[in-house]
C-alpha cells in the first residue's frame, strides 16, 4: 500500500515544484527536491530486513477489471535493489546538481523532469502489471528526452534527445507488442501469474515472437549492440543527468527487464544465446571504442555501454538455470546472476563517481577534452583521489569493489568452457577470450582517465579557467560513492547477504533452494585462472597504454568508418524525404480534393461492404408512420440544403446551414429527445458564431467556374454518399441483429441515482468515454491555440536553426 | 471589430445573466431532468461568446479576468481526478456514488460524486470553446 503511494510521491512533488520555484528562484530549490529521494531511500531501506528474510510484499489497486489492468506493486529482492539504486543515486545526484547547475538555468524545469524520471523509474521496477510497467517505461524515455534536451538551444542536444527518443521508444513499442502477445497466450498481464502458467505455452509460435520483442525493448533501453548509438549522443545532457539516467538507472532498466522476465523466457535456447552474444559483443565494442575518445564524457559513455554488455551477458548466462532446474550445473548459472547483480551495484558506484568527477572538471576548468587536460593532481587532490578510486575499480583492481565482481565475471565466463548446454560445444571457449580482450581495453581507458588528466604536464593556456579544486559541496556526492567503492570491497557480504541473495531468489522463483548455491564473496581465491587473467589484463593493459600512440592508427583504418551512426542518419533522412514526398503527393491544398478523398473512401468501403454482403434488405414494416409535421420539417430541410448550392453569398449559405441544424433540433423535439434537442440548439448557436468569426478571414465568394466533368464527379460523389447514409439508416432500422441494450439503462435510478437516463449514461455507465472525450476536446482547444498563437511571423527567425 | 450598438449592449447586459443562470440551472438539473455538464457548459460559453460579440475583447477581459485555457485545464483535471478518487476507496476507476442528505435549506437532497465529474466536463467545455473562439478572433 505505502509502496504504491511511494511511486506517486515524486510525481506529486513535481506538480508543486513550479510554484515553489516562483517563491525560491535560486539553487535552494534543490534542497526541497533532495528531501524526496532521501525519504524514499530510507523508506525502501526499512524493507531490507524483511526482504532479506525472503518475504515479498504485494499490493493491488483494482483499476480496469475488463482489461485485466491493475495497479499492482510487487516488492522483492530484485526490485528492492533497483529501488535503492534509484533513490540512493538520485539523492546524491540531486545534492551534486545543487552545486553543479548555475542559478541562471531553468532549475524549476530541471527538477520537475528529474522527479518525473524518478517516479517513472520506480514505477518500472515495482510494477507487476505489464501494461503499467510499459507506461512507466515509456515515461522514462520521455523524461530522458526532456533532460537530454535541457539545453535545447544547442543543436547537438536536440539531435541527441531525438535519437535516444526514437531508438528507445521504438524498442518500447516492440515490447508492448510482446506483452500483448504474452497476454493473448496466458490471459493475464501480471508478471507473477505469467511465470506460474508459462510452461504450458512455451511451444506456441507467439512465444518466440513475444520473447524477441521483449528483448528488443531491453536492448534498446540498455544500449546494447546495435542500438548503443544513442548513448554517446545522450551525453549532451547536463552531467548530473548523465550520471543518474545514462549510467546508474535508466540504462539498467533493460537489465531489470531481462532479469524480471528470466523466469518466463529463461528456459529457451534463443534467449540464452541472444543475450549472451549481444552482451559480450557489446562489452568488447564499447571498451574498444572508448579508448579512442578524447572527450571524457564520451569515453565514459562507451565505457557504460561496455559495462552494460558485461552485466547483460552474465544475466544471459544465468538464465540457463531456469532450464536446468536444481542441478550441480545450475550453481554456475546462479553464481553468474549473482555476479551480474553485484557488478550492477558496483558499476553504479564507480561510474556515478567518475561522471561526477568529469562534471567537476568540466565545471571548474571549462573543458573535458583529455588533450587539453593534464597535471591536475596538484591542483585538484580530492577530485584526483576520487577519479583514481573510480577508475581503478572500473579496471578491476584491488582494493576496490570492481575487482570482486570482475573476478566473478571471469569465473563465470571460464565455466562456459566444455559445458554441455544448448549444444554450445567448443564455442564456449570464445566467451572468456572476448571477455579478457575487452577487459584489457577497459584497463587502458581507465588509465587514460587517471593519467592523461591528472598526471603529465600542466598547460594552463589550454584550459579556460585556472585550475583549482571544486567547492566542497560538489565533492560530497562523489566522495560518498568513493567510500562505497572501498567499503564494498572490504565488506562485500553485507551487500551480498542482505541485497543480492534475496534478489537472486526473486530471479528464480521456481528454484526452491537457490540461496544454498551462492558462496560467500571472498577477496582471495588463491591463484586460480581468473586471477591469472586479471594479472594478464594488468600486464598487457600497461603495455598497450604505454604504446597507445603506435597502435591508435587502427581506429582510422578503412573498416572503422562504416559505422551505425551514418546508417541511422541516412535512414532518418530517407524516412523524412519519403514521408514528405508522399504527403506532397496528396496534400494539394484544395478543400475539394480532401472532401473527394474522404467521401470516395467512405463510399468504397461502406458501400463495398454492403454490396459484397448483400445487406440491402430493407424492412419498413416496423417503422412508425410519418406524421404531417414531420413531413413539413423534412421538406424545409430539403429545401434549405438544395438552396445552399445556389446561394449567391457566403452569409446566405451559413444561414441556410443553420436552418438545417435547427430543423434537426426540432426533429429531436418531435421524437421526444429533449437532451439532444438542447445540445443541438446550443451547438448550432455556438458554431454559427464561430463561422461568423472565420468568415472575416475568408476571401470573396466567387462563383466557381469548374469544367463539366469535374462537376459531374462532384455530383456523383455527393449523391452516392447521401444514398449510402440513407440505406444504412434504413437497413439498420429494419434488421435487428442483437437484443437491445437499453433495458440495462432503464434501472438507471437504482444503479446511478439519476432519473435522466441520457445523463447517467454520460456521467456514470459510460463515464470513461465522456472522460476521454473531454480530454480530446481539451487537446483540440490547445491545438487551435498553439497553431494560431505560436506560429512564426514572417519576419521572425526560425527557432530550429539557433 | 469595434461595434457600438447601444440597444444591443443594454439588452446583452441583462440577457447574459439570464443565460448564465439558465446554464447553471441546466447543469444542476442534469441528473434527473434534461441538462447536464456538457449542455450547461455550452450554454455558459455561449453567454461569454455573446459578450465578446457585443463588446470588444479588451472590455470583456477587464470584466472577466479569467484565463480560459486554465479553466479548461482545471476541468480536465477535475474530470479525471474525480475518477481516480474512487480508487482510493478500493473501487474501480470512475466509479461514482450517491446518497441522500438532509440539508438546512433544501431538505432531503440527493448528492452524488458524479457532480464533480460533470463540473469537470462543464468547465472544460467553457474553457475550450472560449479559447478557440478567442484565439481565432484575436488572430487579425
Amino acid at each position: 500500500m505505502f509502496l504504491s503511494i511511494a511511486i506517486f510521491i515524486p510525481f506529486l512533488i513535481a506538480i508543486f515544484i513550479p510554484f515553489i520555484y516562483k517563491r525560491v528562484p535560486n539553487r535552494n530549490i534543490g534542497w526541497f527536491v533532495l528531501v524526496v529521494p532521501v525519504l524514499l531511500f530510507l523508506f525502501l531501506a526499512s524493507h531490507i530486513p524483511t526482504v532479506a528474510e525472503g518475504k515479498t510484499t504485494i499490493h493491488t489497486f483494482r483499476w480496469i477489471e475488463s482489461a485485466g489492468i491493475h495497479f499492482t506493486t510487487y516488492l522483492d529482492g530484485l526490485s528492492l535493489i533497483f529501488g535503492l539504486l534509484i533513490s540512493g543515486v538520485g539523492s546524491l545526484v540531486i545534492l551534486y546538481s545543487i552545486y553543479y547547475l548555475s542559478e541562471r538555468e531553468a532549475l524549476g524545469r530541471f527538477y520537475v523532469y528529474l522527479l518525473l524520471f524518478m517516479g517513472a523509474m520506480l514505477g518500472v521496477v515495482f510494477s507487476d502489471n505489464m501494461m503499467v510497467l510499459y507506461v512507466f517505461w515509456e515515461l522514462t524515455s520521455i523524461s530522458s528526452f526532456l533532460l537530454i534536451a535541457f539545453w535545447y538551444h544547442r543543436k547537438k542536444s536536440r539531435y541527441g534527445a531525438q535519437k535516444s527518443m526514437l531508438i528507445t521508444v521504438t524498442g518500447g513499442i516492440g515490447m508492448l507488442a510482446g506483452f500483448v502477445m504474452l497476454q493473448s497466450l496466458t490471459g493475464t498481464f501480471s508478471v507473477r501469474e505469467t511465470i506460474q502458467v508459462i510452461d504450458q505455452y512455451t511451444g506456441e509460435g507467439l512465444f518466440i515472437a513475444a520473447m524477441s520483442l521483449v528483448l528488443l525493448g531491453a536492448f534498446t533501453k540498455s544500449a546494447q549492440f546495435p542500438f548503443h548509438i544513442w548513448l554517446p549522443d545522450a551525453m549532451e545532457a547536463p552531467t548530473p543527468v548523465s550520471a543518474y539516467l545514462h549510467s546508474a538507472t535508466m540504462v539498467k532498466a533493460g537489465i531489470y527487464l531481462v532479469a524480471r522476465f528470466t523466469p518466463i523466457f529463461g528456459g529457451e535456447k534463443i534467449w540464452f544465446y541472444a543475450i549472451c552474444c549481444v552482451g559480450i559483443f557489446t562489452l568488447f565494442l564499447g571498451s574498444f571504442n572508448a579508448v579512442r575518445q578524447t572527450d571524457l564524457k564520451a569515453l565514459l559513455a562507451y565505457s557504460t555501454i561496455s559495462q552494460l554488455g558485461l552485466i547483460m551477458s552474465l544475466i544471459g548466462l544465468g538464465s540457463a538455470a531456469t532450464a536446468q532446474g536444481m542441478s550441480t550445473q545450475s550453481a554456475i548459472f546462479v553464481q553468474a546472476t549473482f555476479a551480474a547483480l553485484f557488478h550492477l551495484v558496483n558499476h553504479s558506484t564507480f561510474k556515478g563517481a567518475l561522471f561526477m568527477v568529469v562534471g567537476i572538471l568540466d565545471h571548474e576548468l571549462g573543458t573535458r577534452d583529455v588533450r587539453r587536460l593534464g597535471g591536475l593532481m596538484a591542483f585538484m587532490p580530492v577530485t584526483f583521489t576520487i577519479a583514481l578510486i573510480g577508475s581503478f575499480s572500473m579496471a578491476g583492481l584491488p582494493p576496490f569493489n570492481g575487482f570482486l565482481s570482475k573476478e566473478m565475471f571471469f569465473e563465470a565466463m571460464l565455466s562456459l568452457r566444455g559445458l554441455d548446454l544448448f549444444s554450445l560445444g567448443a564455442w564456449g571457449a570464445i566467451f572468456p577470450v572476448i571477455a579478457w580482450v575487452a577487459s584489457i581495453f577497459t584497463f587502458v581507458y581507465s588509465m587514460i582517465i587517471v593519467f592523461q588528466t591528472f598526471f603529465g604536464e600542466h598547460h594552463p593556456e589550454r584550459i579556460e579557467r585556472p585550475a583549482h579544486e571544486a567547492k566542497p559541496g560538489m565533492l560530497i556526492a562523489p566522495s560518498v560513492l568513493a567510500t562505497f567503492i572501498i567499503g564494498i570491497f572490504f565488506f562485500p557480504n553485507l551487500i551480498g547477504d542482505y541485497l543480492l541473495r534475496p534478489a537472486v531468489k526473486g530471479l528464480y522463483p521456481t528454484l526452491s533452494n537457490v540461496e544454498s548455491m551462492i558462496p560467500a564473496i571472498t577477496v582471495w581465491h588463491g591463484f586460480n585462472t581468473a586471477l591469472w587473467m586479471t594479472i594478464g589484463v594488468i600486464i598487457l593493459g600497461v603495455v598497450l597504454y604505454w604504446r597507445l600512440h603506435s597502435w591508435k592508427g587502427i581506429y582510422t583504418a578503412a573498416p572503422m568508418r562504416l559505422n551505425l551512426d551514418t546508417m541511422y542518419n541516412g535512414l532518418l533522412l530517407k524516412t523524412e524525404e519519403g514521408a514528405s514526398s508522399i504527403t506532397r503527393f496528396y496534400m494539394t491544398g484544395y478543400l475539394r480534393d480532401y472532401v473527394v478523398y474522404i467521401f470516395t473512401f467512405f463510399i468504397l468501403i461502406v458501400g463495398g461492404v454492403f454490396f459484397t454482403n448483400g445487406s440491402f434488405s430493407i424492412d419498413l414494416s416496423n417503422d412508425a408512420p410519418i406524421a404531417a409535421n414531420e413531413y413539413i420539417i423534412i421538406f424545409v430541410m430539403m429545401g434549405a440544403s438544395i438552396a445552399i448550392i445556389f446561394a449567391k453569398s457566403r452569409k446566405t449559405a451559413i444561414i441556410l446551414n443553420g436552418v438545417l441544424g435547427y430543423a434537426i433540433a426540432i426533429l429531436f423535439v418531435v421524437f421526444r429527445a429533449p437532451d439532444l434537442a438542447l445540445t443541438q440548439i446550443v451547438v448550432e448557436t455556438v458554431t454559427t458564431a464561430l463561422f461568423l468569426l472565420c468568415f472575416y478571414f475568408l476571401p470573396e465568394w466567387k462563383m466557381e467556374k469548374l469544367p463539366k466533368p469535374t462537376k459531374l464527379v462532384n455530383g456523383l460523389i455527393a449523391v452516392s454518399a447521401g444514398v449510402i447514409v440513407t440505406v444504412i439508416a434504413l437497413a439498420a432500422q429494419g434488421n435487428k441483429l442483437f437484443e437491445s441494450v437499453s433495458v440495462y439503462f432503464e434501472n438507471a435510478y437504482d444503479l446511478a441515482g439519476g432519473k435522466n437516463i441520457v445523463n447517467t449514461i454520460l456521467g456514470d455507465f459510460r463515464a470513461f468515454d465522456t472522460m476521454l472525450e473531454v480530454v480530446v476536446l481539451f487537446i483540440a482547444g490547445i491545438g487551435v491555440f498553439t497553431l494560431i498563437k505560436l506560429k512564426a511571423g514572417k519576419e521572425e527567425r526560425d527557432v530550429e536553426d539557433q | 471589430m469595434k461595434i457600438n450598438d447601444v440597444i444591443l449592449q443594454t439588452v446583452t447586459k441583462i440577457v447574459v445573466f439570464i443565460i448564465l443562470t439558465f446554464g447553471v440551472e441546466l447543469f444542476l438539473s442534469g441528473h434527473n431532468n434534461p441538462g447536464g455538464g456538457f449542455i450547461g457548459g455550452l450554454v455558459l460559453s455561449s453567454a461569454f461568446v455573446l459578450l465578446y460579440l457585443v463588446y470588444d475583447i479588451e472590455t470583456v477581459q477587464k470584466g472577466i479576468p479569467f484565463d480560459f485555457k486554465k479553466i479548461a485545464a482545471i476541468g480536465v483535471l477535475l474530470a479525471v481526478g474525480s475518477g481516480t478518487g474512487s480508487m482510493l476507496f478500493g473501487s474501480e476507476f470512475l466509479t461514482h456514488t450517491f446518497s441522500e442528505f438532509t440539508l438546512p435549506v433544501f431538505g432531503a437532497t440527493e448528492l452524488g460524486t458524479v457532480v464533480l465529474f460533470e463540473a469537470g466536463v462543464a468547465l472544460t467545455v467553457v474553457g475550450v470553446v472560449v479559447t478557440i473562439i478567442l484565439s481565432i478572433s484575436e488572430d487579425v
